[in-house]
């Protein structure tokens, strides 16, 4: 079946020469579209995690008494949600680069301790923290003041408050503006392509240079992948979402 | 969804074919495109000192900025330069968003299938790195299994790291590529000696080297789009080519932006010369 494919693919390219899907039957073109695949999904899952867990802490410190945390968490998000996240991402690996520790196998090259793919996850789960913290804030607005009262009179911590409380009743109303925000990190993590993180659309760029002929068909297995990547996510986000809903709560 | 995907494939491989048998009729669309206009639009460099670049007052300048305008001259018509990359350089030719490209291009087997480079080509250069001295590279076995900065485009990344092993780490400009290099996120920058020797005498890499023999020399090709190589624009290009080679132009401006003498361009000046010429 395989042998097949690839026959039909070679087949392919040879009477459409501009349709050469390379990456369908040679298999070093095949490798480097699983590798970028596999470093996209890395990348896309180590983002959506930290960045939920950014927004859930942000909106907590939102909601704080003291005016210290209040204010760091505003800071936060007008500097990361009114600045390009290319040039976050640009200014991160370069500029912030110089100053992480590094070590040096060979004593010439200084490896840095974060690589491009961690500075790519950093700064794209910022990027995106700062959205969830606003997206989580209006969660908790929604959530009556009676309830937070009643919690108080029971003898609640605030902790324990936002924890049982705030955060479980917040979270249902905030899933779809979330699932809005983490479909877009998925499909922003391309850019960390711009400081040659091996992502998918580094490979897929790579093979087209290397191979003119492949331009359409790698660009046609971009739309493909991204698609299926955005779908299970979204898959994902409506099974959990339905999941946790409480008759008569919400919608 | 392969199915699908096998549809969607065979409508545009169509689409491809029909508008190829109509471009080999001539219809001398571009030309006629950029004579009526008044101008024509070519894609340059703009990170590639001395051949295309900024100067500091931000205008386009180089030696393939001059050929530009050169031909911009001959035919008649205004200038507008528009900025590209390795990596988008032919797409642009063939989207017609540029009429001609003359941007430091290899002539390769598989890219004259997609754009229409032209003959003569009008200046070569080879591969090798920038590396700095404090590594003391020998040969380019010395590259296996290390980080090697790299350019998304050029079509020696694949060469070196099949051929030695190189970890190529590529990026989308020569600036970030050499900040990198500078950064000491890799031990070596590989590119095109003319150009690297035209940043190890600009002083700004004094502490560099280029300590390999350079390989796979490789000839430049200046590109109008694959319709029209064989019309007008293509034959006309054909000519502007092979007068840069046998009056001294290219030399002469070689000389202009300071780069080192070529043996390929005196080479083409003396196979080409007028007969009648003493």
């Amino acid at each position: 079946m395989l042998a097949f494919l690839q026959d039909f693919f070679r087949q392919l390219a040879e009477d459409y020469p501009r349709w050469n899907f390379i990456f369908f039957h040679d298999p070093v073109q095949t490798d480097r579209i699983l590798t970028g695949l596999w470093v996209t999904i890395e990348l896309s899952v180590a983002c959506v995690i930290l960045s939920v867990i950014i927004g859930v802490l942000g909106a907590w410190m939102q909601g704080s008494h003291l005016r210290l945390p209040r204010m760091i968490v505003q800071a936060y998000i007008q500097f990361f949600r009114n600045t390009p996240p290319f040039v976050q991402l640009l200014f991160f690996y370069f500029a912030l680069g110089q100053f992480t520790p590094t070590y040096s196998p060979d004593g010439w090259l200084e490896i840095p301790i974060i690589s491009n793919v961690g500075w790519a996850i950093i700064s794209l789960s910022f990027f995106a923290g700062a959205f969830n913290v606003e997206i989580f804030r209006a969660g908790i607005e929604a959530v009556p003041r009676a309830t937070v009262e009643a919690a108080e009179a029971l003898g609640y911590t605030r902790l324990g408050i936002f924890r049982h409380v705030v955060l479980p009743l917040s979270f249902r109303v905030s899933l779809p503006a979330l699932n809005n925000n983490l479909v877009n990190l998925v499909k922003t993590t391309t850019q960390a392509f711009a400081i040659a993180v091996p992502e998918l659309l580094y490979q897929a760029v790579s093979i087209w240079n290397d191979y003119p002929s492949a331009l359409y068909p790698a660009m046609l297995l971009l739309f493909v992948v991204y698609i299926l990547l955005v779908g299970i996510l979204v898959f994902g986000m409506h099974r959990w979402e339905r999941a946790m809903r409480i008759p008569g709560y919400g919608n | 969804m392969t199915k699908k995907l096998l549809a969607a494939t065979a409508v545009a491989a169509l689409l491809t074919t029909t508008t190829a048998a109509i471009a080999a009729q001539c219809t001398n669309e571009g030309w006629n495109k950029v004579m009526s206009r008044g101008k024509i639009v070519v894609g340059v460099k703009a990170d590639y000192k001395p051949w295309g670049f900024r100067n500091s007052s931000g205008e386009l300048v180089g030696m393939e900025i001059d050929m530009a305008r050169d031909v911009a001259d001959a035919m008649g018509v205004k200038l507008e330069m528009v900025p590209v990359q390795s990596s988008n350089r032919m797409q642009f030719l063939e989207q017609g968003k540029i009429d001609l490209m003359i941007a430091t291009m290899s002539d390769r087997d598989d890219r004259r299938k997609i754009v229409g480079i032209i003959q003569p080509n009008y200046y070569t250069s080879g591969t090798n790195v920038m590396s700095p001295k404090a590594v003391g590279l020998k040969n380019w076995e010395d590259l296996r299994g290390k980080p090697v900065c790299g350019k998304q485009g050029a079509f020696y990344n694949k060469i070196v790291s099949e051929r030695y092993g190189a970890n190529i780490i590529a990026f989308t400009g020569n600036a970030e590529a050499k900040q990198a290099l500078r950064d000491k996120k890799c031990i070596a920058w590989v590119y095109d000696d003319s150009s690297i020797m035209s940043d190890i005498s600009s002083g700004d890499w004094n502490d560099y080297e280029m300590p390999l023999s350079s390989e796979d020399d490789n000839p430049w090709g200046l590109a109008v789009p694959l319709g029209e190589k064989n019309c007008v624009f293509g034959q006309f290009m054909a000519g502007m080519s092979f007068n840069w080679l046998q009056s001294g132009r290219l030399i002469e401006l070689e000389k202009k932006w300071g780069i080192q003498p070529t043996a390929f361009l005196a080479k083409e000046k003396e196979r080409m010369k007028d007969w009648l010429d003493k």
